[in-house]
C-alpha cells in the first residue's frame, strides 16, 4: 500500500530538495556552518507527515493477520487484498482531496452525502432522461463542480467557517436527494435501471465500475476503483509537492493573510479545493452507480467523517498548513483494512465505530508527538 | 492634472514611480487616513514617520494593495491605477515587507521565498515548480545580503526573528522591481541588525528602486532618507526633503516640543500626587522638560 513515498513532495525533504541542500553545503566556501546541526536520517523520516499512518497500516495489517478467523486465511491471500483495497478505494478517493482541503485550512461536510447524490444524478440521467452514459458522466461532474463552486464561493465571500456552510449544504442536498427523488422516481428512493438498452453504459462500466486482474486464484479480480484511488493519490501528491497550486494550498492553510499579502490568490485556491472534493464525490458516485446499476438516496451520509478521519490519521493538520496526500491515502487504507478485518476476524461489526474512534485518537496523539519532534528538528 | 499630458512633457526620472494624491481611508466612523499625498521617486528613499496610530500602517496597506483607498488617486509612473490586491501590486513591481513579515512558519525557506511567484517548468498539466532554479535564485539573493543558507528545506518557523526578517527583505528586494516598501523593519531589531537593514535600504536605492521606509525612529530614517513625510492622526503634518532639515529638526517635528513639555508636566503631577513619590518617574519627567527646553531653543525653523 506504499504509494511512491519518495515522490510525495510535502513541505519537507523531497528527493530533489535533499540533493540540492547537500550541494549548498558543499558549495559553502567556509566549510560547514557550525550552527547546522546534523539531522539524522531517523529524524528526517520522523518529519514526514505520513509516517504515523504508515506505521498504522503495518500495525493494523499485522493485527488482523493474527485475528483472521477465515478457514483459508483469506487476509493474507489475494482475496483479502482485493476486499480491503476496494473498501479503502472508496474512502481514499475522497480522503485525498479532503486532506488537501484540510491542508488548505477548510472542511467539507457535504462530501459524504455528495457521493450518494451524484450517484442519483447519474442514475436519473441514464435511467430517466436516457442520456448516453458518457454524457451523463459529464453532466454528473458538472453538477459536482457546481456544488463545490457554491460551497467555496459562499465560504470565501461570507468568511463564515466552512464547517457551518458545508453543514448547510449537506442538509440541503440530503433533503433534495430524498424529496426530489421521491417526486421524480414514482415514490421510491432507489433509482434502478429498468429496460435493456443504455447507450455507452457498458464502456463506462468498464472504465469505472468493473474489475481487473482476474485470475484462477481470484476470479472476481480487483475493483477498477482501486486504480482510481491510486490515480487520485498520485495526482494529489504531484499537485501538493510539485505545482504552484500546491504551494498555495500550504500557504492559505498556514496563514491566509500572509498568503494574500505575498500575492497568493487565496479565494481562487480555496474555491478550487472545494471543487476538488465535490468532483471526487462525483467520481465516487459514478463508480458506485456503474458498479450497482442503481443508486439510493442518503447513500454515503455520515461518510464525511471517515474521510476526515483518514486525512487526520494520515498526518494532515486539522488547523491547516501541513499534511500529505499519501498520508490521507494511508489513512483510508487503515479504515478499509479495519472494516474488512473485523469481518474476517468474525467480530461483531457493531463495534466498528468504537474501533475507529480509538484509531483516530491514537493517530492524533502520534501525529502531535511526531509533529512536535519535527518542529524541533534536532537529534 | 491629466497624466497623459504630463508624462511626455517631463523627463522620465521626474515622474514619480508611485504617487498617491489625497487618499483617504475610513473604518466605520473613524477616518484612519485623510488627504494624504505622497511621491516615490526612483533611486530615492521616501520615509514615512509617525507615532503609533498615526496611520502609517493604513497608508502602507493602501500602497501595497491590501486596502483600496476610499478617496483619492493612485498613480504608477504617472498612470492612474486601482490595485485589486497585493498580487496586482507585485505584478506592477511593488513589493512590501510587512510588519508581520508575511511568512508561513510550516513552509520551507524556498517555498516561502517564491510564494505567489513560483518559477515553473513545462506547460499545461506538466507545468511544475522549477525547484532547481528557485533554490539557485534564493541562495543568490540571500548571499547578496550576506546570509548563508544553511538548509533551503528548513521550515521558516525554525528561523530566528532576524533571519525571518532577512528572508522577507530579500524576497521583497527580488520581487519589487520598481518599488520596495518596508513597514517598520527596524522596530523589533537590535542595533547591529537595524544597521544591516539600513544597508539593504541603501542597496535597493542604489539599484534605482524607489524605497518607502516606514518607521517611528528618526535616527533610522534620517541617514538613509531623501524625503520625509510626517503623519499624525491620519493626516500629513509635514513633508520635507533631506537638505531642508536636520536630524534634530526631524525629531522635533515628530514629537513636538510643546507636547513633550505637556507630558513632563503631567508626569510631574503624577509623582507629586502619589503617596510615595517615585524618584525614577520624577527623573524621566525632568529629562522630558530638559528635552523640550533644548528643542524650543535649538530648533528654530
Amino acid at each position: 500500500m506504499e504509494i511512491k513515498p519518495q515522490g510525495s513532495g510535502g513541505i519537507h525533504r523531497t528527493a530533489v530538495g535533499v540533493a540540492d541542500g547537500k550541494r549548498a553545503n558543499e558549495a559553502a566556501p567556509a566549510g560547514k556552518d557550525e550552527r547546522l546541526v546534523q539531522v539524522s536520517r531517523v529524524t528526517k523520516l520522523m518529519q514526514r507527515p505520513e509516517l504515523g499512518a504508515l506505521m498504522g497500516v503495518i500495525a493494523i495489517f499485522v493485527i488482523f493477520a493474527g485475528f483472521d478467523a477465515t478457514p483459508n486465511h483469506l487476509w493474507l491471500a489475494q482475496a483479502g487484498l482485493a476486499a480491503w483495497s476496494q473498501q479503502a478505494a472508496f474512502f481514499g478517493i475522497m480522503a485525498v482531496p479532503v486532506g488537501l482541503l484540510m491542508i488548505g485550512g477548510e472542511f467539507d461536510l457535504s462530501t459524504g452525502v455528495m457521493t450518494g447524490a451524484t450517484a442519483i444524478v447519474m442514475a436519473l440521467l441514464v435511467g430517466h432522461a436516457h442520456w448516453n452514459a458518457w454524457l451523463a458522466i459529464a453532466g454528473t461532474l458538472v453538477f459536482s463542480a457546481l456544488i463545490g463552486l457554491l460551497n467555496g464561493f459562499v465560504v470565501v465571500r461570507s468568511k463564515l467557517p466552512s464547517f457551518i456552510v458545508t453543514l448547510a449544504t449537506f442538509f440541503i442536498i440530503r433533503g433534495v436527494s430524498i424529496g426530489g427523488v421521491l417526486k421524480v422516481n414514482s415514490g421510491s428512493t432507489q433509482v434502478s435501471l429498468t429496460g435493456t438498452s443504455f447507450p455507452g453504459l457498458a464502456t463506462a462500466t468498464d472504465v469505472f465500475g468493473s474489475s481487473f486482474a482476474k485470475t484462477a486464484a481470484l476470479p472476481s479480480g480487483y475493483q477498477t476503483a482501486v486504480l482510481w484511488f491510486i490515480a487520485v493519490t498520485i495526482a494529489g501528491t504531484w499537485l501538493l509537492g510539485r505545482t504552484r497550486f500546491g504551494n498555495w494550498i500550504y500557504a492559505v492553510g498556514g496563514d491566509a493573510n500572509a498568503a494574500r499579502n505575498t500575492g497568493v490568490p487565496v479565494a481562487r485556491t480555496k474555491i478550487l479545493l472545494f471543487m476538488s472534493t465535490s468532483l471526487a464525490a462525483g467520481l465516487v458516485g459514478i463508480i458506485s452507480f456503474t458498479q450497482a446499476d442503481s443508486a439510493v438516496s442518503e447513500q454515503g451520509v455520515g461518510y464525511e467523517f471517515y474521510y476526515i478521519i483518514a486525512a487526520v490519521v494520515g498526518g494532515c493538520l486539522l488547523t491547516g498548513g501541513y499534511g500529505s496526500a499519501v498520508g490521507a491515502a494511508l489513512g483510508a487504507a487503515i479504515i478499509g483494512m479495519a472494516f474488512q478485518g473485523v469481518i474476517y476476524a468474525g467480530w461483531d461489526s457493531s463495534w466498528d465505530f468504537a474501533f475507529l474512534g480509538i484509531v483516530l485518537l491514537l493517530a492524533v496523539l502520534v501525529n502531535t508527538f511526531v509533529y512536535r519532534r519535527a518542529q524541533r528538528a534536532r537529534r | 492634472m491629466s497624466a497623459t499630458a504630463q508624462t511626455p512633457a517631463t523627463p522620465a526620472e521626474d515622474t514619480p514611480l508611485l504617487e498617491v494624491r489625497d487618499v483617504a481611508k475610513y473604518f466605520g466612523s473613524v477616518n484612519a487616513l485623510q488627504g494624504v499625498s505622497l511621491k516615490v521617486h526612483a533611486g530615492e528613499v521616501t520615509c514615512v514617520l509617525g507615532d503609533n496610530g498615526a496611520g502609517k500602517s493604513t497608508l502602507i496597506k493602501i500602497l501595497s494593495g491590501v486596502f483600496q483607498p476610499d478617496a483619492g488617486e493612485f498613480l504608477i509612473e504617472g498612470r492612474p491605477v486601482a490595485l485589486a490586491g497585493p498580487r496586482e501590486a507585485r505584478n506592477h513591481g511593488i513589493a512590501t515587507v510587512f510588519q508581520d513579515l508575511a511568512t508561513i512558519p510550516l513552509m520551507s525557506l524556498w517555498r516561502n521565498f517564491f510564494l505567489g511567484q513560483e518559477p515553473t517548468l513545462g506547460w499545461g498539466p506538466t507545468r511544475r515548480l522549477d525547484v532547481g532554479k528557485a533554490l539557485a535564485i534564493m541562495r543568490d539573493e540571500l548571499s547578496k545580503m550576506g546570509i548563508d543558507v544553511r538548509d533551503p528545506n528548513q521550515n521558516v518557523g525554525t528561523l530566528s526573528g532576524g533571519e525571518r526578517q532577512a528572508l522577507a527583505i530579500a524576497r521583497a528586494v527580488y520581487f519589487g522591481a520598481r518599488v520596495l516598501i518596508l513597514d517598520e523593519p527596524t522596530s523589533a531589531l537590535g542595533v547591529r541588525q537595524s544597521g544591516i537593514v539600513l544597508r539593504y535600504i541603501m542597496q535597493a536605492r542604489e539599484q534605482g528602486k524607489g524605497v518607502i521606509f516606514i518607521t517611528h525612529n528618526p535616527h533610522h530614517a534620517y541617514p538613509v532618507g531623501n524625503r520625509f513625510y510626517l503623519l499624525k492622526r491620519g493626516q500629513l503634518m509635514a513633508s520635507v526633503r533631506k537638505h531642508e532639515t536636520t536630524i534634530e529638526g526631524l525629531t522635533e517635528m515628530m514629537a513636538g516640543g510643546t507636547e513633550l513639555a505637556e507630558l513632563s508636566q503631567e508626569l510631574m503631577g503624577l509623582t507629586a500626587g502619589a503617596g510615595a513619590p517615585d524618584p525614577e518617574l520624577a527623573e524621566v519627567a525632568r529629562e522630558l522638560t530638559r528635552e523640550a527646553q533644548a528643542r524650543s531653543d535649538g530648533a528654530a525653523p
